[in-house]
């Protein structure tokens, strides 16, 4: 489902994101990828997302070489993960149900049906009764919850998060790691990006560690 | 297709919400735009209404043909029968020197001078309407009844209309230039203000790129932006066109009267009020286009 093969992300000659990385994901897994702050953790998602473009190498999601794609096909293929972002990027002047909504909007899915999708997100990260609150109002938990509810709003296959527990306390970590959970039950698979292992391990099929943008063995 | 509409019912909300929401930024743009096309419109307006004038006073441009002194009444009737034949004369009319003369006795200011007069001044004429009343045509024409027999003089009654031709030509030329510069004007302001509104949606742009949304979906909003805005300032021109109109009536059908013309002012018609609005709407459009280039695609 994803394939690293050989990819190095170079910022600049002595700034090196990623060195020769290759791994790869099946359909279905949930795997963790560990390491230090500044290990490449956020740049690997990054690049699988096509935020960022390798310097070298290829990443293939679905068969499709990422990094090679033209600029007019990258919505579409954003369209196909559900991402969870480390600062979240929540719309503050728009209500829980609206940030929910956005990429129904976006893919352009019928008002009526997306309205349907978005409860139903809202409802199984435990929001369902807050639709109407501004991001501001919500705790840092429920925020996360929000950002989660956004990216499997669509149904996306592939899920990726960038420290999702990041600024939680133990129980809302637990109810968050519990949420990525259910959703690689049914078949998602998922990507996490985390220095809590505890939090997710029982859950995960495999853990791939970074150092200085090397993954270890 | 109803996903489509939704859509771009959407952008089109946005779009209008946003107007909504800066309403002093919005009515100032607005006026901004309204002024710079209100002149080239108003220019258009005042040119159309003194073409008509125009055209009303010199509705059947003519030639007057005046015969020798000592041309006889068979003279008359050969240049009268000419006159008839002549493919490119729609229309002639004998005035016979009596009958002037009798005209002028009849004008009081010019009666007593008349009678003084010994014999009859006046020569026979011929009034000749042509055919094609281009002022090319009509001057062979003159040139060629000079040369008939018997005709002494032959008067273009043309010179003074194409005079008004060339300064008409002129004024469209001009009209044409202001609208131009003003146009670029409203390209400009709308260049401005979609500048802004990309600068303060900057957060919700960048999160809709990375759910996802294409090029398409992100400007959509800002076209419609554009165009509305344009659309409106265009309704603000024509407001400001229709009022100098009424301000104006009044005075000019006075003017017109002391002149015995029957002149009043016209309003825009409706063909050019929608010209005018469309103009605006597209000239929106393209300065929504050109910001977008600039300060999209490359985020």
């Amino acid at each position: 489902m994803i394939r690293f093969e050989h990819v190095s992300r170079r910022y600049s000659a002595d700034k090196v994101a990623l060195s020769d990385v290759s791994f790869s994901v099946a359909s279905g897994e949930m795997v963790l990828i560990g390491g230090h702050s500044g290990a490449g953790k956020t740049t690997l998602l990054k690049l699988i997302a096509a935020i960022e473009h390798p310097t070298s190498g290829a990443i293939l999601v679905n068969g499709q070489n990422v990094g090679k794609l033209k600029r007019a096909a990258i919505p579409y293929l954003r369209r196909n993960l559900g991402l969870v972002f480390q600062d979240q990027k929540l719309l503050f002047d728009r209500n829980a149900f609206e940030n929910v909504m956005l990429p129904l909007a976006i893919a352009g899915f019928p008002p009526k049906e997306s309205g349907k999708r978005a409860r139903a997100a809202l409802d199984k990260v435990g929001l369902l009764a807050r639709e109407k609150a501004l991001p501001v109002a919500l705790s840092g938990g429920e925020q996360q919850r929000l950002a989660i509810a956004r990216a499997v709003v669509s149904r996306p296959s592939i899920l990726l998060a960038d420290e999702p527990t990041a600024h939680l306390d133990a129980e809302n970590a637990r109810d968050v790691a519990a949420i990525f959970h259910e959703f690689n039950q049914v078949g998602v698979t998922t990507l996490i990006a985390t220095y809590e292992d505890s939090l997710f391990s029982p859950y995960a099929s495999r853990r791939l560690t970074l150092d200085h943008g090397v993954l270890k063995a | 297709m109803n996903a489509w509409l939704a859509q771009h019912a959407k952008a089109l909300g946005w779009a209008l919400r946003r107007l909504v929401a800066a309403p002093m930024n919005t009515l100032l743009s607005l006026l901004a735009i309204g002024v710079a096309l209100a002149l080239p419109t108003g220019g258009q307006m005042l040119l159309g209404n003194v073409q008509q004038l125009a055209k009303n006073a010199a509705a059947t441009p003519q030639l007057s043909l005046f015969l020798a002194a000592d041309a006889e009444r068979k003279d008359a009737d050969a240049i009268a029968a000419r006159l008839k034949n002549h493919p490119k004369v729609r229309e002639a009319r004998y005035v016979s020197r009596e009958e002037t003369l009798k005209r002028f006795k009849d004008n009081e200011g010019l009666a007593e001078a008349i009678t003084v007069l010994p014999k009859n001044p006046f020569p026979d004429a011929f009034v000749a309407i042509p055919r094609d009343e281009t002022p090319l045509a009509m001057e062979q024409l003159r040139d060629e009844f000079r040369r008939w027999p018997k005709v002494e003089h032959v008067q273009l009654d043309s010179a003074w209309v194409r005079r008004l031709d060339a300064l008409l030509r002129l004024g469209r030329t001009g009209v044409a230039l202001l609208a131009v510069l003003l146009g670029l004007g409203l390209v400009a302001t709308t260049f401005t203000t979609i500048r802004l509104q990309v600068l303060t949606q900057r957060t919700e742009i960048e999160v809709s790129r990375l759910l996802g949304a294409t090029d398409a979906f992100i400007c959509r909003p800002f076209y419609y932006f554009g165009a509305l805005q344009g659309l409106l300032g265009g309704a603000v021109a024509w407001l400001i066109v229709l009022a100098a109109t009424l301000a104006l009536r009044g005075p000019v059908t006075e003017l017109a009267a002391l002149y015995n013309a029957a002149a009043s002012l016209q309003a825009l018609d409706p063909d050019d009020s929608l010209l005018l609005l469309a103009f605006a709407s597209a000239l929106g459009w393209l300065g929504a286009a050109l910001s977008l280039g600039r300060h999209l695609r490359n985020p």
